[in-house]
């Protein structure tokens, strides 16, 4: 299972530019909900590493990244293609309800 | 410190209660506000009554019934939920008179929902709405926000939020001043017209057509409910219901979630069974903890 650890420095690269879908959770250490959507972003890394990369923002360190994409609620769990947020998920989601929309 | 802590007090919640107390664990039930329960007239379709009973008996002749096996029943609003770690207890409930500590808790409240029929809230959920102080207050720091609501739920999420943000005020709209006073809150009771803004929350209109500027809209409208519990600790909710598998389990260890809460049949039948399940899970749970 690999997950990233994304960066404003390497989020071009690593998102914008990527060959694949990316599933990216924009989350904080403080946060008890995003303790909780922590193992189901784990759960859908192992399961789908073929298809898409998954990704972690920690918003205390990366305020940027949360405000260029508007996050004002954590977790919050976005899906990119071709560089451009597609989906987005607010609050702890159903791992099936990720999946259905990957 | 106590086994279970249940919240709510009606057909899911005491049946719960019944197997977890005579398992000897000492179990807490607090509970506020009419179960729905109270309000049905007369229950024509719940097995060993010949001519019926009224939902406010069984009501009652539930929480007496948990009483006299020994459960304490605490009539209490309860306003946060706390997941504790690295420690003895991992529940803490803070309600308006004190704070209880479990090592299970079971919610079991009901699925009345508070959500305030204003225009603009559910457009901007996510885009300055907020149901979450807790969660969502470090986006708003040095930032003018309001939260909606006038009882203890709503001045809980003002404490939560008066550190963080820039200013607080507390809308009302239309209800009757909380009491509470603050130098630094304002209180405002006038009836509410809209949410409005461009791409996020920018303004609350009033009826009475004075505008107030505003980043965030925190929604603490009447009791917190499952809904509002469950988003703070990180359980997983689907068409507000929340997710539970057939043993009642969240997906949060040692939180269980039972009756109305949990969605499906909205009937005592399926409550007591529902109830029945999570505390014969509570119950597994807490040997589990003391044997390992």
């Amino acid at each position: 299972m690999n997950i990233l650890k994304l960066t404003e420095e390497c989020f071009e690269r690593e998102v914008l530019k990527a060959d694949k879908p990316v599933l990216v959770d924009f989350y904080a250490d403080w946060c008890g909900p995003c303790r909780m959507m922590s193992p189901i972003i784990d759960e859908i890394a192992e399961e789908k590493q073929d298809v898409i990369k998954v990704g972690k923002v920690n918003v205390d360190e990366n305020q940027e990244l949360a405000i260029k994409y508007d996050v004002s609620s954590i977790p919050t769990i976005m899906i990119f293609r071709n560089g451009i947020p597609v989906k987005t998920f607010i609050g702890v989601t159903d791992k099936t309800e990720i999946l259905e929309n990957l | 410190m106590y086994d279970v802590i249940i919240i709510g007090a009606g057909p899911a919640g005491v049946s719960a209660s019944l197997y977890t107390q005579r398992a000897n664990l000492k179990t807490l039930i607090i509970y506020y506000g009419k179960s729905s329960l109270q309000k049905a007239e007369n229950i024509e379709n719940y097995y060993g009554f010949e001519h019926g009973i009224s939902g406010k008996d069984l009501y009652e002749l539930g929480i007496r019934q948990a009483q006299n096996i020994g459960v304490e029943v605490k009539g209490q609003e309860v306003v946060n939920v706390e997941q504790l770690i690295n420690e003895d207890a991992r529940f803490r409930v803070t309600t308006v008179e004190g704070k209880y500590e479990s090592k299970a808790l079971i919610f079991a409240m009901g699925n009345e929902k508070n959500r305030p029929k204003i225009k603009g809230i559910e457009r901007f959920e996510g885009k300055g709405v907020s149901y979450c102080a807790v969660c969502d207050g470090f986006f708003y720091r040095n930032k003018d926000v309001v939260v909606l609501g006038s009882g203890n739920y709503a001045i809980s999420e003002v404490n939560e939020l008066i550190n963080v943000v820039k200013s607080v005020a507390i809308l009302t709209n239309g209800e009757s001043s909380p009491e509470f006073r603050a130098d630094n809150v304002k209180i405002e009771t006038k009836p509410i017209e809209e949410i409005t803004g461009k791409d996020r929350v920018e303004e609350v209109r009033f009826k009475d057509g004075t505008t107030l500027k505003t980043s965030g809209v925190f929604v603490a409208q009447g009791v917190a409910g499952s809904l509002d519990l469950a988003k703070k600790l990180g359980v997983i909710t689907k068409n507000n219901n929340i997710v539970v598998n057939e043993n009642m389990e969240t997906n949060m260890q040692g939180l269980y979630a039972c009756g109305d809460c949990v969605g499906g049949l909205l009937q005592v039948s399926k409550a007591v069974g529902d109830g029945a399940k999570a505390g014969m899970e509570a119950i597994k749970f807490i040997r589990k903890i003391h044997n390992s």
